[in-house]
C-alpha cells in the first residue's frame, strides 16, 4: 500500500523550475567558484606534482623518501579530512587567517599534486632509456634532457590520465561546500533550502556538472586524437 | 703531443663486483680510425662509454688533447657534472639503436645540441644542420620525423646529429648491428667517408671487412684487456693469440682479400 501511495505521490509531483531559474545567478556564481578552485588547484598542483615526481625519482635517498611519503600520504587520506585539517587545524599551528578559499585551494593543490606526481612519474619512466643516453651524449645535463627530450614525450603519453584526474578533481571540489566556500554545491544547498525545491535544484545542478564534465572530456578526446594523428606522436 | 686526441691511462671499470675493464692503455691520434673487435661481453661498449664519461671509470685517467679530465684531490679523482657535459659535447657518440628524438624532425634533431648545449644561434644551427645532413646524404629528409625513415637513414641522421657538434672524436658502438643487412652498406659508406675526411674515430663493429679496409689500427679486446693491436693486415691475417684466432674463426662469413 505504501508503495502504491508513493507511486501516486510521484505522479502528482508538480515540477516547478521557476524558483530555480529566477535565482540562476546564484548557481552561476557557484559554478564560477567551482571552476576557480579547480583551476587554481591545477595551476599549483601540476608544477608541484612535477617537483614531487622528480624528487621521488631522485637517487638522493632522503629526497626520494620524503617525496614518496608526501605522495602516499595525500593519496591515501580522505580529501575531506585533509580539507578540515587545513581549515580548522592549521590555523592553530601557525598564525594565519584561514579562509574557505585558501583552505580549499591549499588542500586540492596538494592533494591533486600527489596524483599528478604519479602520472608524471609513470610518464617519465615510460620513456626509453636510450632517449636519456642520446641527450647525454650530445652534452645535455639532467635538466636540459628532462625539459627538451623526456618531458615533451612523456607529457603526450600522460594526457589521458591527466584529463581523467582533472575531472576527478572537479568532482571532488564539491567537498569545499562543507567549509562554507560558495561553490556550485554550496549554492545549490542554499537555494534548495530557500526555495523548498530540492528536486529541481539538485536536478539542475547535476545537469550543470554533467554538461561541464562532458564538454571537458570531449575536448580532451579531441586533443588525444590530434596528438595520435600527428606524425610526431610517440603514444605507444 | 698535440697529436694525441684521446689518451686512456690504466683505466679500470667495475660494476659492483664485476670488473669489466682491467687496466686499459690506449692512445688515439688525430685523424686516426681505430676499430675495436672483441666477443660479446668483453667490455667494448664499456670502454667506449668511458671515453666520453657515459660511464665513470673506477680508476685511471682520461685525457682529451693532453688535458686530464677531472680534478685529483688526495689520490681520488673528482668529476664535476658541468665538466663532463662539456666533454661529452666535444665527443660524438653513435649508438646501436640510434636514440633519435622522435618528437623532433630530422633537422631539429641535428639542431638540438647546437642550440641547447652550444648556445648557437638559430640560423647558424640550421646552416650547420643542413650541411651535416647533406654530408650524410639526407638533406631531402630534413623535415621528416624519424619514424618515417629506414634504419639506415636513422643511423645516418644520428651521425649527422653528432657531427653537428663539431666533435674532436667520434665513437661508434655497433652502429650497424641493428640494421637489416641491405642497409648496412650505406652506413658503412658514410663512416668510410668520414675516415677519408680525416675524422678521428673509435669504432666498435663486427664488420671485419670494414676493419680491414678502413681502419688504421685494429684492437682486440678480450675480458677487459687489449690482447692484441696493430695494423689491420697483421692483426686480421696473422693473429698471435689463440683467443683472437678463435674470434676470427667465429666470423666465418668474412673472407679476407688475398
Ligand atoms: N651498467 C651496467 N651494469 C652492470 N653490468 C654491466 C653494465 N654495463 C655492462 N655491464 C657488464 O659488463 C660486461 C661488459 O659489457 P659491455 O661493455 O657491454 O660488453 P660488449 O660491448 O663488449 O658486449 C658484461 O658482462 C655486462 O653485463
Ligand atoms: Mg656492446
Amino acid at each position: 500500500m505504501s508503495a502504491c501511495e508513493q507511486h501516486r505521490n510521484i505522479d502528482m509531483y508538480e515540477w516547478d523550475f521557476i524558483a530555480v531559474f529566477s535565482d540562476i545567478d546564484l548557481l552561476a556564481l557557484g559554478l564560477l567558484n567551482t571552476l576557480k578552485v579547480t583551476s587554481l588547484a591545477l595551476l599549483f598542483g601540476i608544477p608541484l606534482g612535477l617537483m614531487l615526481a622528480v624528487s621521488r625519482l631522485s637517487r638522493f635517498k632522503p629526497l626520494s623518501f620524503s617525496a614518496s611519503f608526501i605522495i602516499e600520504f595525500f593519496r591515501t587520506t580522505p580529501p575531506l579530512v585533509q580539507l578540515f585539517w587545513f581549515f580548522f587545524a592549521l590555523p592553530i599551528l601557525i598564525d594565519i587567517r584561514m579562509t574557505p578559499l585558501i583552505a580549499s585551494v591549499l588542500t586540492f593543490s596538494i592533494q591533486s599534486s600527489a596524483f599528478f606526481a604519479e602520472i608524471f612519474r609513470g610518464g617519465i619512466q615510460s620513456i626509453d632509456k636510450g632517449q636519456w643516453e642520446g641527450a647525454k651524449a650530445i652534452g645535455m645535463n639532467y635538466w636540459q634532457s628532462m625539459r627538451r627530450i623526456i618531458l615533451p614525450q612523456a607529457v603526450k603519453r600522460m594526457i589521458p590520465a591527466f584529463m581523467e584526474r582533472s575531472i576527478e578533481l572537479l568532482k571532488t571540489t564539491t567537498l569545499v561546500s562543507t567549509v562554507a566556500y560558495t561553490d556550485l554545491m554550496y549554492q545549490a544547498n542554499d537555494l534548495a533550502q530557500k526555495t523548498f525545491r530540492p528536486l529541481e535544484v539538485y536536478t539542475v545542478v547535476a545537469v550543470m556538472y554533467f554538461i561541464l564534465i562532458f564538454v571537458f572530456s570531449q575536448v580532451s578526446l579531441l586533443i588525444e586524437h590530434r596528438l595520435a594523428r600527428s606524425g610526431e606522436s610517440t603514444v605507444r | 703531443m698535440p697529436n694525441e686526441t684521446v689518451k686512456l691511462a690504466q683505466v679500470y671499470k667495475s660494476f659492483g663486483e664485476l670488473e669489466v675493464l682491467k687496466g686499459i692503455d690506449l692512445t688515439v691520434n688525430s685523424g686516426e680510425t681505430v676499430v675495436m673487435l672483441g666477443s660479446s661481453g668483453s667490455g667494448k661498449s664499456t670502454l667506449l662509454r668511458c671515453i666520453n664519461f657515459m660511464e665513470t671509470p673506477t680508476a685511471g685517467h682520461i685525457y682529451l688533447h693532453g688535458d686530464r679530465v677531472g680534478a685529483e684531490k688526495s689520490g681520488k679523482i673528482y668529476y664535476r657534472e658541468s665538466e663532463l657535459c662539456k666533454l661529452r659535447s666535444k665527443i660524438g657518440m653513435v649508438f646501436q639503436h640510434f636514440n633519435l628524438f622522435p618528437h623532433m624532425t630530422v633537422l631539429q634533431n641535428v639542431m638540438e645540441g647546437q642550440i641547447t648545449v652550444l648556445k648557437r644561434g638559430k640560423s647558424e644551427s640550421i646552416q650547420k644542420a643542413q650541411a651535416q645532413l647533406e654530408r650524410v646524404g639526407l638533406l631531402d629528409k630534413a623535415d621528416e620525423y624519424p619514424s618515417r625513415l629506414s634504419g639506415g637513414q636513422k643511423q645516418r641522421v644520428a651521425i649527422a646529429r653528432a657531427l653537428a657538434m663539431d666533435p674532436e672524436v667520434m665513437l661508434f658502438d655497433e652502429v650497424t648491428s641493428a640494421l637489416d643487412p641491405e642497409l648496412v652498406g650505406e652506413v658503412l659508406k658514410t663512416m668510410r667517408q668520414l675516415a677519408e675526411d680525416g675524422m678521428t674515430m673509435v669504432i666498435v663493429t663486427h664488420e671485419l671487412g670494414f676493419a680491414y679496409h678502413v681502419a688504421n689500427r685494429v684492437l682486440f679486446l678480450d675480458d677487459g684487456v687489449i690482447l692484441e693491436q696493430g695494423v689491420p693486415h697483421d692483426i686480421l691475417k696473422h693473429p698471435k693469440t689463440q683467443r683472437m684466432r678463435e674470434f676470427l674463426e667465429g666470423h666465418s662469413l668474412f673472407k679476407l682479400p688475398e
